[in-house]
């Protein structure tokens, strides 16, 4: 995507102004980055409810008799175990098993999938699908028409009463939601509970408001792509782009549970499995600072014993937990749990521990 | 925006409180509304020469982290120690709680080169 390429726009760029966002570059788009403070969106998230607008990511419609089976073929997991209705994280890897993009896949009707994907990525994820699909089937890029807004926290279950009653974790239905209809996905990218609502493009300023103005009682705010990032990173959900690349494998990331070898052939699958036998080189591991340090962030070296042996690829100030924390690849032999080592900030090295993920326990299940 | 008449600014966003030789300083209600949710300040140490225009601390939002600029040159001669467990001062209270050291300056006629008030508040287009 050329830099100089101006800077697109959701249907909710204006009531982001409205409301005061500060308005960044994201991925190709301009998003508003927080309203009011990163932390103080962060804690709402987490305690009441916030409102996001992700119109910015892609989605794409597969249909037909071959849907599914072209699925598998793109796709790391299996789509076999989607039932209608349900929902399922998977990956688009390349031939030599590299990340394309990570996204969730729901089956609307028996031969109808909904992928929803990464904001940066939609044109070139939807050339990749149309270029490499195994067989025929109908591929359609709704993006353009559809907006979405995440509703994520313990009450967005509250304010939409109806819709929690009837779409259960993971899944993904068509309702009716404060007028408008909605396909409303059961799934988030925060570790709360929430909801996922995809709306025609001409109905998000309404829903948006309305929403907003429900929601009042419950402690609602509109929240940005600043508290999305600390959000997800809490519960080391990796960003496509930094934490996963075309040169990282889903085996590194430690989402082998999410690729399926014995459902057949897909694209990176002798890579991944060669791979697997062999073992990984380097894991993605989560970390958390020991004392207070400044932020880790990507690229700062990851240090054992005197001896770089990885990156940070994402890291930030935990607002809930009030410490450091990040990801990064680290060599496998030093990537155990409870491993001591050090983040290079400035020329200094800051001690650090590697945890298991998620870095934010919660009592929930979480995908 | 608060712009405080008593102060004297850099373009780089510090303010300067002038205490016979020694100043006080700290980062202007602009600064910290453009970096918000501080988590973090490095301070100089005590003792440390600082020269005018050069990096000398360095402040951490969620974001990102940003250099400050010594308005003056000079030894530093005492820091705010409340920032290290309270780094949200500053976003708090960037003219009071929120000051981050003070220099005992080595050049007076440097005070002349800062910004007035209205020339900072035209500076930031208050």
């Amino acid at each position: 995507m050329a830099d100089t390429a101006t800077l697109r726009r959701t249907p909710l760029y204006s009531a982001h102004v409205k409301w005061g966002a500060k308005m960044v570059p994201f991925g190709g788009w301009e998003m508003p980055a927080q309203y009011s403070s990163i932390i103080e969106e962060h804690t709402v998230v987490r305690e009441r409810v916030g409102l996001f607008d992700i119109s910015h990511m892609g989605e794409v419609l597969v249909a037909g008799p071959n849907a599914e089976r072209v699925l598998n073929h793109l796709l790391a997991n299996d789509a076999r175990k989607i039932a209608v209705g349900q929902a399922q994280y998977t990956l688009m890897c390349n031939e030599h098993g590299g990340v394309i993009d990570d996204l969730i896949v729901y089956r609307l009707e028996p031969s109808v999938y909904l992928l929803i994907i990464n904001a940066s990525n939609i044109e070139t994820d939807f050339a990749w699908m149309n270029a490499h699909a195994s067989a025929s089937a109908v591929f359609e890029n709704e993006s353009d028409k559809t907006a979405a807004l995440a509703l994520q926290g313990p009450n967005a279950a509250r304010l939409l009463a109806d819709a929690a009653a009837q779409v259960p974790h993971f899944h993904i239905a068509r309702l009716d939601v404060l007028g408008k209809r909605c396909w409303v996905a059961r799934t988030g990218y925060t570790g709360e509970d929430g909801f996922e609502l995809l709306c025609d493009a001409a109905d998000a300023v309404e829903l948006w408001n309305t929403l907003l103005a429900r929601g009042r009682e419950f402690g609602i705010q509109p929240c940005g792509l600043g508290a999305r990032d600390t959000l997800r990173l809490e519960m080391c959900y990796p960003l496509n782009g930094s934490d996963m690349t075309k040169d990282t494998t889903p085996l590194e990331a430690g989402l082998g549970k999410f690729v399926v070898f014995d459902k057949g052939e897909f694209i990176g699958r002798d890579a991944l499995f060669l791979q697997k036998e062999k073992g990984v080189a380097r894991k993605l591991v989560a970390f958390k600072m020991v004392d207070k340090s400044p932020p880790p962030r990507s690229h700062y070296p990851i240090v054992a014993g005197a001896r770089k042996i990885g990156e940070v690829t994402s890291g930030t100030q935990s607002p809930t937990l009030g410490i450091g924390i990040g990801m990064g690849y680290a060599e496998t032999g030093c990537a155990q749990t409870g491993s001591r080592i050090e983040i290079q900030i400035r020329g200094k090295n800051h001690p650090a521990v590697i945890e298991d993920k998620p870095l934010l326990k919660k009592a929930r299940v979480d995908t | 925006m608060n712009i405080p008449k008593d102060l004297k600014y850099a373009k780089t966003h510090e303010w300067v409180r002038v205490e016979s030789n020694i100043t006080v300083v700290g980062i202007t209600d602009h600064a910290q509304q453009e970096l918000t949710d501080i988590v973090y300040v490095e301070l100089p140490t005590i003792g440390a020469q600082i020269e005018a225009a050069k990096e000398c601390a360095v402040v951490e939002s969620v974001k990102a982290a940003t250099d400050i600029y010594a308005p003056v040159s000079g030894e530093v001669v005492a820091v705010n120690d409340e920032l290290s467990h309270a780094p949200e001062l500053l976003n708090e209270d960037p003219y009071g709680k929120g000051w981050m050291f003070k220099v005992k300056i080595s050049d007076p006629s440097e005070l002349n080169e800062l910004l007035s008030p209205d020339d900072y508040a035209h500076h930031v287009g208050a």
